[in-house]
């Protein structure tokens, strides 16, 4: 295939690519239109990344991508090549518990059908990584990207507020 | 949907991206964030025999400071803009519009370079380069060349660009230290397209009368749109009411009359694009250097 080692890289439908999804190694050679949220879906059968719009709206779909929470319908597996890819389902610790995200979730009750849940999350994670003690108004604006059709959101930033006191209280404690 | 078939490739030099660009240029897109391209060929709406991914090339990553401008290469991300110190503290006209791009998620891979090449006039950078008449560097294999912001956008997601030529530098003009700068845009919801948005740019004089003013608007017409009628209104102006409710009346004239949609009627958006004339005008003037 072609790839660094050519000098000069040529047109193809198929592309070779090395990513880590949730600390696992995968290697796959890849059809070139195949979007990265179709790769973890279909190739991995990691069904936890939803996939809603397919447009970059609704974004169900969000992943991390090298740590930064991105739409993972609006790029093609064969651009992860090299990458570090989260998943919802690299969230929960090895004996299952919960992250401290998806336990405020289920505590504060911030979802009902659960299809957007799973992009909420890793937007959450982004952001309380970026910004660890959001306001109110922060959240809603962070969370603009994400649409829930149930919940009208009030739970939602309860939860998103929990998980920033817990995940504070944790540092804390590391430190 | 999911996309079309097409050919891809990654180059990481550009001269290998030009070249292949120029092989099949009329049947070549270029790949960059993906987050307005990405949508359209999976929608099928754009179905290109071959695409060009540019993203692996290191030399187009820079932000730099040149004599009177910011240049922005091509692989740039709008979050890397957003979070940038030299955009922050050379250019905080740009830093304030990148805010209101998209969402988070959208910056994180949305390129600058790339929202002006798409030219979408309901798009915030489009318009603001409007504003600065700024310039972009596009090159092929046969050469490059620099083309101002009002030759540059031709109508509705299209531009000057040939084919074969890939827009490789985007060159916001600074700011005098003096003059005084706004953002504002309407949207119903935070990250949404916007209706009508406006950005501007007033320079006082040493006895405080607007000596020069620069407006343009996204929403409202084809394609972004500078203001000049506006910023006669109120050149020579301390930008009172009446020169404000003056560049209101002019704006609301540029409003094109098909500009009617289901998010908002072209009454409601020269409303709108009247009272954002006079709300950005007044922030600009308030922020001038005395």
């Amino acid at each position: 295939m072609q790839k660094q080692e050519e000098v000069t890289p040529l047109f193809s439908e198929e592309y070779d690519i090395a990513l880590t999804v949730n600390g696992h190694r995968y290697e796959r050679r890849v059809p070139v239109r195949l979007l990265l949220s179709d790769f973890l879906r279909h190739e991995l059968h990691h069904t936890g990344t939803h996939v809603g719009c397919e447009h970059g709206v609704c974004g169900c779909c969000t992943v991390l991508l090298n740590g930064e929470a991105v739409r993972s319908c609006l790029m093609f597996a064969a651009q992860a090549d090299g990458m570090v890819v989260t998943t919802i389902e690299g969230m929960a610790g090895t004996n299952s518990d919960l992250h401290p995200i998806q336990k405020a979730f289920q505590e504060k009750h911030g979802l009902q059908c659960g299809f957007c849940t799973p992009g909420i999350i890793m937007t959450v994670h982004a952001m309380l990584h970026e910004n660890p003690n959001p306001s109110d108004e922060e959240i809603r604006h962070e969370l603009s990207g994400n649409i829930c059709r149930c919940t009208g959101y009030q739970n939602i930033v309860e939860a998103v507020k929990l998980a920033a006191m817990r995940l504070g209280e944790q540092k804390m404690e590391v430190e | 949907m999911k996309p079309p078939r097409f050919y891809y490739s990654a180059p990481s030099m550009l001269d290998e991206a030009l070249a292949l660009l120029d092989q099949n240029s009329e049947n070549t897109k270029v790949l960059a964030g993906g987050q307005s391209f990405v949508p359209l060929l999976n929608m099928r709406l754009a179905s290109p025999a071959y695409i060009v991914d540019i993203n692996h090339i290191a030399e187009l990553h820079y932000i730099e400071q040149e004599d009177g401008y910011l240049a922005i290469g091509a692989t740039v991300r709008q979050r890397q803009v957003e979070r940038s110190v030299l955009v922050q503290d050379k250019h905080p006209l740009l830093a304030e519009v990148i805010k209101h791009i998209g969402h988070m998620q959208i910056r994180n891979r949305g390129t600058v370079v790339g929202s002006i090449a798409h030219a979408d006039p309901a798009a915030e950078l489009p318009a603001l380069l409007t504003c600065l008449n700024g310039e972009v560097l596009v090159q092929s294999i046969h050469g490059e060349r620099v083309i101002k912001a009002e030759e540059f956008f031709t109508g509705y997601l299209s531009t000057a660009l040939e084919p074969g030529e890939m827009l490789t530098e985007v060159r916001f003009p600074l700011i005098a230290s003096k003059a005084g700068w706004a953002f504002l845009e309407f949207a119903r919801r935070s990250g949404d397209y916007a209706m009508v948005g406006a950005s501007a740019v007033v320079t006082p004089t040493a006895d405080d009368h607007c000596l020069s003013a620069h407006i343009a608007y996204l929403g409202i017409a084809g394609a972004p749109i500078r203001g000049l009628d506006v910023e006669s209104t109120i050149v020579g102006t301390t930008l009172d009411e009446t020169a404000l409710d003056a560049a209101a009346q002019a704006a609301s004239m540029l409003v094109s009359d098909d500009m009617s949609d289901v998010h908002a009627t072209v009454e409601f958006r020269r409303v709108l694009t009247g009272e954002l004339t006079k709300r950005v005008l007044k922030t600009a003037w308030e922020r001038r250097g005395l």
